[in-house]
């Protein structure tokens, strides 16, 4: 999962602070690992760095000075780019996706349009091992009978998904 | 677009809305069929999928909205005129009691061409070589209650394609089968239809059957979401 374009998708609503967006991080998707606040600031440097944020002003507190930042057009075209393209169709993909979706609420896009993309893309895949399964010999199509149980096992989630995403959103936005 | 769908729509619902009492099965549901192409009509159970092929196949009229087959408008036909359509232009499989239990599974299969007035002889006759395609030759005398599921619904398979229908219908057609006898069904219907040019609207909820289709469309809520265009 990649932890820049989730900032990226944390700032998308409006400028927010690295203690901020950790914290905000951890309550969505650190419920296994939470966020080193390294990791925070290494990724909002290379956002920096890219053009994808900028500094918003620094504010004064008990503390150090803490830094706002923006999310910038660029950014904004990034983030629903990576939104809108489905992952590689492969195992282990929920964290990915979950995240995807959970971003897609919190910055008023259709969560249902991550998940059917996603769908499509995996019923392709589908497509093509069953295609190269009905040209293929028995040993290929073991292989390939052990893709499609995977992939519609994912499939599945995918549908249980779009059919909760009402449910999520109303407890993301909370 | 897939290479299908080259020309104008073979079937199109435009505006679909069904309801049944108090409950909503259609809500402004569309979706084209183009000539030769499986299309797989995918979504959760009492999404409105089945009402939606019933709709297309004009077994059911919708509330409202139109059908359109070719030029035919199917939901201003006479029940008699969609009646005479199903028989000489599509095809059905369902997910199961769909033949005749008195009858031989040659007499099931031939069955569709009698009615179409063909003489038993050129009807039997057509039928063994459908029974032989689908690979059931050898059930020709049996009852449908003699042979196992994956056999019957190979039946069923071979009854639905013998008049060579432009348009098949299948409703969960491997629901009541095990993943290697469903397998075999979808081979055998989908290299079928594609030899006979049929098109299919395939519903179905599981995706290992919607992976034959060329293009799947989703149903939520009464209403069609065709995803392929999506990526």
């Amino acid at each position: 999962m990649s932890i820049p374009r989730t900032l990226l998708g944390l700032l998308d609503p409006g400028p927010s602070h690295g203690y901020d967006l950790k914290r905000e991080y951890d309550g969505h998707f650190g419920q296994h690992r939470q966020l080193p606040y390294a990791q925070v600031y290494a990724a909002l440097t290379r956002l920096l760095d890219n053009g994808l944020i900028v500094m918003d002003g620094l504010e004064a507190g008990a503390g150090p000075e803490r830094k706002r930042y923006m999310i910038t057009g660029a950014g904004v075209s990034e983030l629903s780019t990576w939104l809108e393209t489905p992952e590689k169709p492969a195992q282990y993909l929920q964290s990915t996706l979950y995240t995807k979706v959970v971003l897609a609420l919190l910055s008023g896009r259709s969560a249902t349009d991550v998940l059917d993309v996603q769908r499509a893309a995996h019923l392709q895949q589908m497509r093509e091992l069953t295609r190269r399964k009905q040209e293929g010999d028995l040993a290929a199509t073991l292989i390939c009978d052990h893709a499609l149980f995977h992939l519609e096992a994912d499939l599945r989630w995918l549908e249980l998904a779009a059919a909760r995403v009402d449910d999520l959103r109303r407890e993301v936005l909370a | 677009m897939s290479a299908t769908q080259a020309g104008p729509p073979l079937l199109r619902a435009d505006g679909l809305h069904k309801s049944f009492g108090a409950t909503t099965a259609l809500a402004g549901a569309s979706v084209s069929l183009f000539e030769g192409e499986v299309l797989a009509v995918m979504g959760p159970s009492g999404s409105g999928k089945s009402t939606l092929m019933h709709c297309l196949a004009g077994i059911t009229t919708p509330d409202a909205g139109s059908v359109d087959y070719g030029d035919l408008r199917v939901t201003e036909m006479s029940d008699a005129g969609r009646s005479s359509l199903r028989r000489g232009e599509f095809g059905f499989v369902f997910q199961f009691g769909q033949l005749v239990p008195e009858l031989t599974c040659l007499e099931n299969v031939a069955m569709p061409l009698r009615l179409a007035g063909r003489r038993r002889r050129h009807a039997e006759a057509t039928a063994r070589q459908w029974l032989a395609r689908l690979d059931v030759a050898d059930v020709a005398t049996k009852r449908p209650g003699e042979v196992s599921g994956g056999q019957g619904q190979r039946v069923a398979v071979a009854r639905a394609l013998v008049t060579e229908p432009r348009v098949v219908f299948a409703d969960e057609p491997t629901g009541a089968l095990d993943s290697l006898n469903g397998e075999r069904v979808m081979q055998l219907l989908t290299e079928a239809a594609r030899e006979t040019r049929a098109a299919v609207v395939l519903v179905t909820h599981e995706a290992r059957v919607a992976a034959y289709s060329d293009r799947e469309v989703v149903v939520r809520d009464g209403v069609v979401r065709d995803v392929s265009v999506l990526t």
